[in-house]
């Protein structure tokens, strides 16, 4: 399969020197490219950790942000909005993903399949703050700001990714394994419920954690739903503050102070992406 | 396709009175859960469009080609968000592309195993750093040095003849290809450091599916080749990337999908002006990046909803990208890939 290990030994005095240079400088401007490819990410970290490790004290995770300009405080309410999103976000990602997932992998001949498969493609590809303006439509404008907003614009933009990934899953488990249940006499839904499932959780929950890891970042649709809080909140129907909706706050604030926040809430939100981002691909990996 | 066909002829058939009542509610339930996906779809066109509607009556056309876009004065005109996001997002693919397809090669092709597989975690970890955190640092990292560079260029006396002509030009609404390489200001923020930041941003899009589909081309394509007395690069350049070539579209046409939705990191730093094209180094916007920044503050109907418009503009150049993608890949692939 590899090229390395496919490669014959060449005699290369047969090779002319205008071929041999073209080679070698290819070569040379892949290994650029890939050095130029990963750089930023080595510098945003390096950055962020130089940046944000000094700011990450105790208040950091214990207070809520000092008045504007002023010294001190933490992150707390958006460490707190962050977790509490993401866990209502969760409800509907994981709900409406698996059984989409569950949907076109196993009735795969229902009429509504295609449309499924479709709009769901369709959803991955949509901006998230779009998604944002369409949570603002459906909840803010008669309710107000609220995390439920917040969460559910989240939410939409989970279900394709775990769609995708539950269906991949489910579709790795053998024909044979299930032909075995329905041998059994297990009605089909038994067969998904107790045996398909289970076999395919591993890889399930590595596409919930990619989702995750991939909503937790964004800021772009709770801009105008979720909208952010200075004080810790945890009544879903108000306002409540979030990582990355602190870290835009931040970043694009003329203050020391919140840049300083921003720089710290940045480091953290970045490390626990790349864990979760790690440990999917190890969960994923392992099977 | 062939996968379900398979599917379904394989499953045994059984007969009505074997399946059972929770086999149904089952089914139902998934069903149910399923549709929800087609109602999200359904809700986002709606809302959209009806919010959108108020805009869209009263500029018809004019709101895509007008370029005045003046809250104060209630025209709207989405002409200079509309050039802003087509030049970012596609000089952000010209750049992005071939780093990216080069990276693919070099973990696919070249490195050796211990190596290969680090860098592609660093390219896919590249992927999930948040907008904003990208945002943060071209606003605090690439700004600053953009904008020493441009200080420089205006502290430099041989420089003000063109920085005056420049501004004469700039001043009539005209620019010319020297002008659009000289800086209007020294911010470092614009319409150059969006592009620089998206081109990042995107990379490990086209760089994770061209190492996968590199990955697929048939060890004997590239055997046959060596078998030849070809070097590596004339079999990368003749067998793989020919092979390749279709699912690697397919990852650029995904990467700018992502480029023309991308929202915070552009909203931070392109500037938030409306010029078209005036300098590279000047400030632009985005249909996204003016949604990020607008939206909130919004009051007046006609601006809001202008701006929901921008939304559904993004929402219909999202799915058609989506679609030609898919369409792409489907008229190239070669057989066996799929």
């Amino acid at each position: 399969m590899r090229a390395a290990t496919a490669t014959p030994a060449r005699p290369r005095a047969r090779l002319s020197p205008a071929r041999r240079v073209k080679n070698l400088l290819m070569g040379a401007l892949i290994l650029l490219a890939t050095v130029i490819v990963v750089a930023p990410l080595i510098l945003i970290f390096v950055y962020l950790l130089r940046e944000g490790l000094g700011a990450m004290n105790l208040a950091f995770f214990t207070r809520t942000p000092a008045p504007e300009g002023e010294a001190g405080g933490g992150l707390l309410n958006a460490i707190t909005g962050s977790l509490t999103m993401l866990a209502m976000a969760s409800v509907i990602g994981v709900g409406v993903g698996v059984a989409g997932g569950i949907f076109l992998a196993e009735y795969p001949r229902h009429p509504l399949m295609p449309s499924v498969r479709m709009l769901s493609d369709v959803l991955a590809g949509i901006p998230a703050i779009v998604m944002g303006l369409v949570a603002y439509g459906l909840l803010v404008l008669q309710f107000g700001f609220s995390s439920i907003a917040g969460a559910l614009a989240l939410g939409f933009l989970m279900i394709p990714i775990v769609v995708r990934t539950t269906e991949e899953v489910l579709k790795l488990v053998p024909l044979t394994v299930r032909e075995a249940g329905l041998a059994l006499g297990l009605p089909q839904w038994l067969v998904i419920l107790r045996i398909v499932l289970p076999a395919a959780a591993g890889g399930i929950v590595t596409g919930v954690m990619l989702a995750l890891a991939r909503v937790a970042g964004e800021a772009a649709p709770l801009l105008f739903t979720a909208f952010g809080n200075v004080s810790v909140n945890l009544d879903p129907t108000k306002p409540m503050s979030a990582l990355p909706l602190e870290i835009y706050r931040g970043a694009t604030s003329a203050y020391d102070e919140n840049q300083r926040l921003a720089k710290a809430g940045a480091l953290l939100l970045i490390t626990l992406i790349f864990l979760t981002s790690l440990l999917a691909r190890w969960a994923s990996r392992r099977r | 396709m062939s996968e379900s066909a398979r599917r379904s002829s394989v499953r045994p058939a059984r007969s009505a009175a074997l399946s059972s009542g929770g086999d149904r509610v089952f089914r139902g339930l998934i069903l149910a859960l399923a549709s929800v996906i087609v109602l999200v779809f359904v809700l986002s066109v709606y809302q959209l469009a009806r919010e959108s509607w108020p805009a869209l009556q009263t500029f018809g056309w004019r709101f895509f080609t007008e370029r005045t876009w003046n809250p104060v004065e209630g025209t709207f005109g989405a002409l200079s968000m509309i050039v802003g996001t087509l030049v970012t997002s596609l000089a952000a693919l010209a750049i992005s592309v071939p780093l990216a397809v080069a990276s693919a090669l070099f973990v696919a092709e070249y490195a050796p195993k211990w190596l290969a597989q680090p860098v592609g975690y660093l390219i896919e970890l590249l992927a999930a750093v948040p907008s904003v955190v990208y945002g943060l640092w071209a606003l605090f990292v690439i700004a600053p040095i953009l904008g020493r560079w441009q200080t420089a260029f205006f502290l430099d006396p041989a420089n003000l003849p063109t920085i005056t002509r420049c501004n004469e030009l700039w001043a009539q609404g005209q620019t010319s290809l020297q002008c659009f390489l000289v800086p209007p200001g020294a911010g470092g923020r614009g319409l150059a450091l969006a592009i620089i930041i998206l081109t990042v941003m995107i990379l490990p899009y086209t760089a994770s599916v061209a190492r996968d589909v590199i990955r697929l081309v048939p060890a004997d394509q590239r055997e046959a080749m060596y078998a030849l007395g070809a070097t590596k690069w004339e079999v990368i350049s003749r067998a793989t990337l020919p092979y390749a070539r279709a699912g690697i579209l397919g990852g650029v046409i995904l990467a700018l999908g992502r480029a023309l939705g991308e929202t915070l990191a552009v909203a931070m730093v392109i500037g938030d002006s409306q010029e078209i094209l005036r300098s590279l180094w000047g400030g632009a916007s985005t249909m996204a990046s003016v949604i990020a920044n607008q939206f909130g503050d919004a009051q007046e109907r006609l601006h809001r909803s202008s701006v929901v418009a921008l939304g559904l503009t993004l929402f219909f150049l999202s799915v058609v990208v989506n679609f030609a993608a898919r369409l792409i890949i489907a008229r190239l692939t070669p057989r066996g890939i799929q």
